[in-house]
């Protein structure tokens, strides 16, 4: 019963699919074609297609909360260019020598507009928007190559550096620094190697519990396969729908459930990447070594400046025998954060444990499903009731903690009674399991509220930051005063929304990812100003002790802080590497450095 | 013509930059309701001001336990139990106590209290105090929105008292006050100003740890919290001059310490100028600069002066500045990701960087304040008296006055001139309102000296002389901010040997502790000089020159004029440390040393009229020139602090402001004839006439 089966179950197709992703994605949105929020003729919302939860259903409280969170009406819509204007996108120029070559390997390329526009992008909100307002192009790949195993790809590096070609490896898509982008300066022929067809699951070790597979597997696909022999990898980081192993791998990801599992630098085992040079793997798989440097630390987040990662081997584990979510409602921010450093402090994280403030609290409510029963209604009356004026919190202030726990159902009801104790002494109230899953499902579902949004005239982005436990609260603050603070200065017109949450606890510190949107009705180039303010806000964020990232990378949109953030000398060093690895610049998408 | 071997070129961009917005709030006086209408009503009325975003206000009990639970607290209380040896129990509880000797319990009967006598005191006192009522419209907006630090300009006791009435009689959040310890002597007195929001500090606490980290704890947790706005006073004292100090940076460090932290989204700092038209401490700070000791504060002190409340001290106004944000300060200049690397509980000596921020900021704040101090006629006319102690026609007195009027106003000087009111009338009633300075007899306009009865001798001739001299310069002072830079423009160009901008930026080195000079400002300051005596037609400006125009000589000769007495009282304390100092002369000895030197001057020549160099301050700020410029050293020896001078060095400053002066003679006769001090002293050392003969 978990949100991501719902999802899965017509999820067939990915594991046959198929060089044109388009057929059933969005070309200029998140997701699945078949699902979308919108406003029907009642101006009530509801989300399309059967994949999700959600889908199918009516949210009697969005409209609501939209208008009134943005100032923006569902009678001024935004709508988006309906279809891909092919003169928008410039010629393929292509190395024929190159072109030549890779055909007599057999291997499957493109260069249909579609195709490469498609793999031109990540989903930064500058990017989808270009995409919505039809903008021309400035630079996308030439060509779209689908290699199917690891030789495939040894062929084409080579091809590639015989021919001087551009590589830019592409994953899943779902980039948010600007990665995916090609450098406009790049006079070559640019390459997007699509791993999506390396999506085989190699072998399963039991005795060890690690599995060997191919880095082109999406997501879900993996958790499934693997559910299937009765494991699972547990990692599952928000855009696991659709992000592929080698993407978690050269952007150092990070999941939900890391506090049960950790994150991929604790789960990968032994890679194998393909750089210009040749292949660098190691050549055992002890569990540990202390060999020098971990040369995996070159490889995790590297974000597709070194090479190509075919095939991970990786921890799996036995699906666990009982999930059980769960909430807790505190009476502030302040409250759920002292909460969640002591569970941290007790080592007794929830699979997931995470903190959201009062404005996703309330937009989490804005997405409650109507409700058949006169019973339910009324008992949800009542908890209201008891919250807000039996225990006097304001409903302004209160915020909502989600969990999720699993493992043997001894083990998880005794740890649930563990942290819903230490929550006790922080003021937090059990809240039930049905908020805590939506608050999860909020998680799904939240890119595709941008989509809906921005038929609307708001534009939304999230980002995210580490930040040490003593600084969590003044960090929040300061980032989120900042915001609005630009906002204005910068001429918008509306009060933006402006909302974090905490996602992740570690032993010093936490996760910190952040909401922000506004409505941009008069503004000239809502895109720039959006830009600015979030470069505003990363630097409210380095000021306040907070990293350029935990999860989402460095790309080319925070490239600009990578000194600041490693120093000069660690810039040097990675230079170094990059230079010895690809000394012609192969895998020129010019991320990180 | 002088030469200058400044780059001219870049005159023009950065003086266009210059000019100020000079457009300033028109006031309002608040005693106008008060005499309409029922104090008592008012005292008691309802008052329920806007906070800082909304929070509850603090109890001060529950605030002094947020401060002994703190992590800072707990850390240097634990430091110094390790050091000591004590339990820390015992050092909390010595923690507990300084907290208790500190905190204020600001309460609103005391307040109410205060709104009811002070009404009646002030409408005795004063005729009018005016608030400028778009300051205050600006200062509720920064209270609720950042937590706000209020930096009035300190001229008398009156100061904290009066600005918490005005914010009581807006609706304002009262302020907490940082004052010096020496109220606390004052029993009853100390602890209703304690009652009406004063925490009380002590004047050094140097070494103790233990006592700061109390202190800026205390200070940082109100300002975190914005329970109330602080205010305390930048130049860390009473004015005695009138003229602003130069600021103290300790509580300035530890209001922006939470900025820079990122405890606070920002602070805003307000500079409010406080003017009198008449410090009712006026006479008494003229003693006290000549070393008659300030008297004790005491409540029965306190009640002798009730007969000031029989005399006419004019007006007040008080202007509310534009609130500066700490972070648009801040904003490229220093990098807070420094504080990232190292737990923010500690307590750490700011770094560079800061350091020299907040010595900035502290500049900045503290000419804001002078900008907005308002002017009143007295002190133009105060400045032309002095430049003639002989006294002066009331006509030519009058038509001077008008005269430096235009020139004040064409250098925005903030002055509050009667609308309307023939000038000869302005002149005069200034005159009736300072009857204890100067007078007019027989159509002549002299200084007041006070003549006691009996037999003076000529030590206490000179001492009275001094204490009415020194009562005037107090006005002056007042004015110099707006003359300061070209009338230093104009002492430079009337010193031909050297080149104009090097010799600008000596006087600018030299009198440094004098006058507000922000750090690293010379050149700015030096355009803005050109800039302003081109402006008012008193030079011209052809290539690299710089001309005094035909009508320049006036202004000219008054600026000269006006910094006469700075430069003669550097060149005594000059020739004393040349001529007289003995080996191993302490830091104490120096300031009476100096004084009896020169009134074995003044007292055997007779005509000599550098008096204000019997100030202390004109002392104390003349050697912190010579200790900056290496002329002088300090050496501790045992418990004493000894000054070493560099005779070489100190003889050579001394000649440069020489030969200033010389040329200042030939050149403004007119306006300020006057001795050559250097001549006189250089005859009676030669006469073997030493201060202890004289003793």
């Amino acid at each position: 019963d978990t949100v991501l089966a719902a999802a899965t179950i017509t999820m067939k197709l990915t594991s046959t699919v198929c060089f044109p992703r388009q057929e059933i994605m969005k070309w200029n949105g998140w997701g699945y074609s078949d699902s979308k929020f919108l406003f029907n003729k009642k101006g009530q919302a509801e989300f399309t297609g059967k994949r999700y939860r959600l889908s199918g259903m009516v949210l009697p409280s969005l409209q609501d909360w939209f208008e009134n969170t943005f100032g923006a009406s569902v009678n001024h819509k935004s709508p988006a260019t309906p279809a891909l204007n092919a003169s928008a996108v410039p010629p393929a120029s292509l190395n024929e020598a190159f072109v030549e070559d890779l055909k007599a390997t057999g291997i499957p390329f493109s260069h249909e507009a579609e195709d490469r526009v498609f793999r031109a992008h990540g989903h930064c909100l500058h990017e989808i928007f270009a995409l919505r307002e039809g903008k021309k192009f400035e630079r996308v790949p030439d060509m779209v190559v689908w290699p199917n195993c690891h030789s495939d790809v040894v062929k084409i590096v080579e091809l590639a550096c015989k021919h001087n070609v551009c590589l830019i490896p592409y994953g899943g898509g779902t980039s948010v620094t600007s990665a995916l982008e090609c450098p406009p300066e790049e006079t070559r022929c640019i390459v997007s190697l699509d791993t999506s067809q390396m999506n085989r699951i190699l072998w399963i070790d039991e005795k060890n519990l690690v599995a060997h597979v191919e880095a082109g597997i999406i997501g879900q696909d993996l958790e499934r396969l693997l559910n299937e022999s009765g494991y699972c990898t547990g990692h599952e980081p928000d855009s696991m729908e659709f992000s592929s192993l080698g993407g978690w791998v050269a952007t150092r990801a990070s999941g939900m459930k890391k506090n049960v599992y950790g994150n991929i630098e604790d789960l990968v085992i032994h890679i194998k990447v393909v750089t210009p040079r040749g292949v660098i793997e190691k050549s055992c798989q002890g569990p540990r070594m202390s060999t020098g440097p971990d040369i995996h630390h070159f490889i995790l987040g590297s974000e597709g400046t070194l090479g190509v990662v075919t095939e991970v081997t990786m921890k799996i584990r036995p699906i666990p025998e009982y999930q059980k979510y769960g909430s807790v409602v505190f009476p502030n921010f302040e409250a759920g954060v002292a909460c969640l450093r002591e569970v941290a402090k007790q080592r007794c994280a929830p699979a997931s444990i995470r903190l959201m403030d009062n404005e996703q609290f309330q937009f989490g409510h804005a997405l409650k499903p109507q409700v058949s029963s006169i019973f339910t209604n009324f008992v949800e009356g009542l908890k209201k009731f008891y919250i807000t004026k039996f225990k006097g919190f304001d409903p302004h202030q209160l915020v909502v903690a989600t969990l999720l726990f699993e493992g043997d159902r001894e083990r998880v009801l005794q740890h649930e009674k563990q942290v819903y104790d230490i929550a006790a002494t922080f003021g937090g109230l059990a809240a039930g399991e049905d908020n805590g899953q939506r608050g999860y499902i909020l998680t799904f579902v939240i890119a595709y509220l941008r989509d809906l949004g921005m038929d609307y005239y708001v534009v939304a982005e999230s980002f995210e930051t580490s930040v040490p436990w003593d600084r969590v609260l003044d960090l929040c603050r300061n980032v989120k005063e900042r915001i609005n603070r630009e906002c204005k200065e910068r001429g918008v017109q509306f009060q933006p929304l402006t909302s974090c949450r905490v996602t992740q606890t570690y032993d010093a510190g936490a996760c910190v990812y952040f909401y922000f949107a506004f409505n941009y009705r008069g503004l000239a180039d809502p895109v720039h100003t959006y830009e600015r303010v979030e470069h505003a806000a990363r630097e409210e964020i380095l000021a306040n002790g907070g990293s350029l990232s935990h999860h989402h990378g460095v790309g080319k949109l925070r490239k600009e802080w990578m000194k600041e953030s490693i120093s000069s000398l660690g810039v040097g060093m990675l230079q170094s590497v990059k230079d010895y690895v690809d000394p012609d610049n192969i895998f020129g998408n010019r991320n990180l450095l | 013509s002088v030469s200058s071997s400044f780059p001219f070129s870049l005159l023009s961009i950065s003086s266009r930059k210059q000019r100020k917005n000079t457009i300033r709030d028109g006031f309002e006086d608040i005693l106008e309701e008060r005499r309409n209408s029922s104090d008592l009503k008012y005292a008691l009325r309802c008052y329920a001001p806007v906070l800082y975003k909304g929070v509850t206000p603090c109890k001060a009990n529950m605030l002094k336990n947020i401060v002994l639970q703190s992590d800072q607290l707990r850390y240097v209380i634990n430091q110094v139990s390790q050091e000591s040896g004590e339990a820390p129990d015992i050092i909390q509880e010595e923690a507990s106590v300084i907290l208790e000797e500190m905190a204020h319990r600001l309460q609103i009967s005391t307040v109410r209290f205060f709104a009811f006598a002070l009404s009646k005191a002030f409408k005795t006192l004063f005729q009018h105090v005016c608030v400028n009522e778009e300051g205050i419209q600006r200062l509720q907006q920064a209270i609720q929105e950042h937590p706000v630090v209020l930096l009035p300009s300190h001229r008398s006791y009156m100061d904290f008292l009066l600005m918490s009435y005005i914010l009581y009689t807006y609706d304002l959040a009262l302020p907490v006050i940082a004052a010096g310890m020496d109220f606390m002597g004052m029993k009853f007195v100390g602890e209703m100003l304690r009652m009406s929001g004063a925490f009380f500090i002590r004047r050094s606490f140097g070494g103790d740890k233990l006592y700061w980290a109390v202190f800026s704890e205390y200070v940082k947790t109100m300002l975190r919290n914005g329970f109330a706005p602080i205010e305390f006073f930048l130049e860390g004292t009473r004015s005695r001059t009138c003229k602003s100090l130069t600021p103290k940076l300790g509580l300035l460090n530890i209001v922006i310490e939470p900025f820079f932290k990122g405890e606070v989204f920002d602070v805003n700092l307000v500079p409010i100028s406080i003017s009198y038209e008449r410090i009712l401490e006026e006479s008494l700070y003229a003693r006290e600069l000549l070393g008659v000791p300030k008297p004790k504060e005491s409540t029965s002190g306190l009640l002798k002066a009730r007969r000031i409340l029989s005399e006419d001290y004019g007006s007040i106004h008080v202007y509310f500045g534009q609130p500066v944000s700490v972070r648009s300060l801040a904003q490229g200049k220093v990098n807070r990701s420094t504080y990232n690397l190292f737990p923010r509980h500690i307590p750490r000596k700011p770094m560079e960087e800061t350091q020299s921020f907040v010595n900035d900021t502290a500049y900045r704040i503290v000419r804001l304040q002078e900008d907005n101090m308002v002017l009143k006629p007295w002190v133009l006319m105060a400045s032309l008296l002095l430049q003639n102690l002989e006294g002066m026609e009331l006509s030519v007195l009058t038509e001077q006055t008008v005269w430096l009027r235009g020139l004040a106003l064409s250098y925005a000087a903030f002055l509050d001139w009667p609308d309307h009111a023939p000038t000869a009338k302005v002149v005069s009633s200034s005159l009736a309102l300072h009857r204890g300075l100067a007078c007019v007899s027989g159509g002549r306009v002299s200084l007041v000296v006070g003549e006691p009865l009996g037999p003076v001798t000529p030590e206490e001739a000179l001492f009275n002389r001094a204490v009415s001299v020194l009562s005037c310069a107090s006005y002056r002072n007042q004015v110099l901010h707006v003359f300061l830079r070209p009338a230093m423009l104009a002492v430079a160009m009337l010193h031909l040997s050297d080149e104009v901008y090097n010799c600008f930026s000596f006087l600018w080195d030299m009198f440094s502790n004098d006058f507000i000079l922000c750090p690293g400002d010379t050149v700015q300051d030096f355009e803005e000089a050109c800039y302003l005596l081109v402006k008012t037609g008193a030079v011209q400006m052809p290539q690299q020159d710089i001309v005094m125009t035909d009508i320049g000589q006036p202004t000219l000769s008054f600026f000269n004029g006006l910094l006469e007495p700075f430069l003669q009282g550097y060149q005594v304390v000059c020739r004393y440390l040349c001529e007289e100092a003995s080996e191993g002369l302490t830091e104490k000895q120096y300031i009476p040393a100096v004084r009896s030197f020169h009134s074995v001057l003044c007292v055997f020549t007779g005509n000599l009229r550098c008096y204000e160099v019997l100030s202390s301050d004109m002392q104390k700020n003349a050697l912190a020139a010579l200790l900056r410029m290496d002329a002088v050293r300090k050496v501790k020896v045992a418990d004493q602090v000894t000054l070493i001078v560099n005779k070489m060095a100190v003889n050579s400053i001394d000649d440069i402001l020489g030969k200033n002066r010389m040329i200042s003679h030939i050149n403004q006769t007119q306006i300020s004839p006057s001795l050559s001090l250097v001549a006189v002293a250089e005859d009676l050392c030669r006469d073997g006439l030493t201060p202890s003969y004289i003793r």
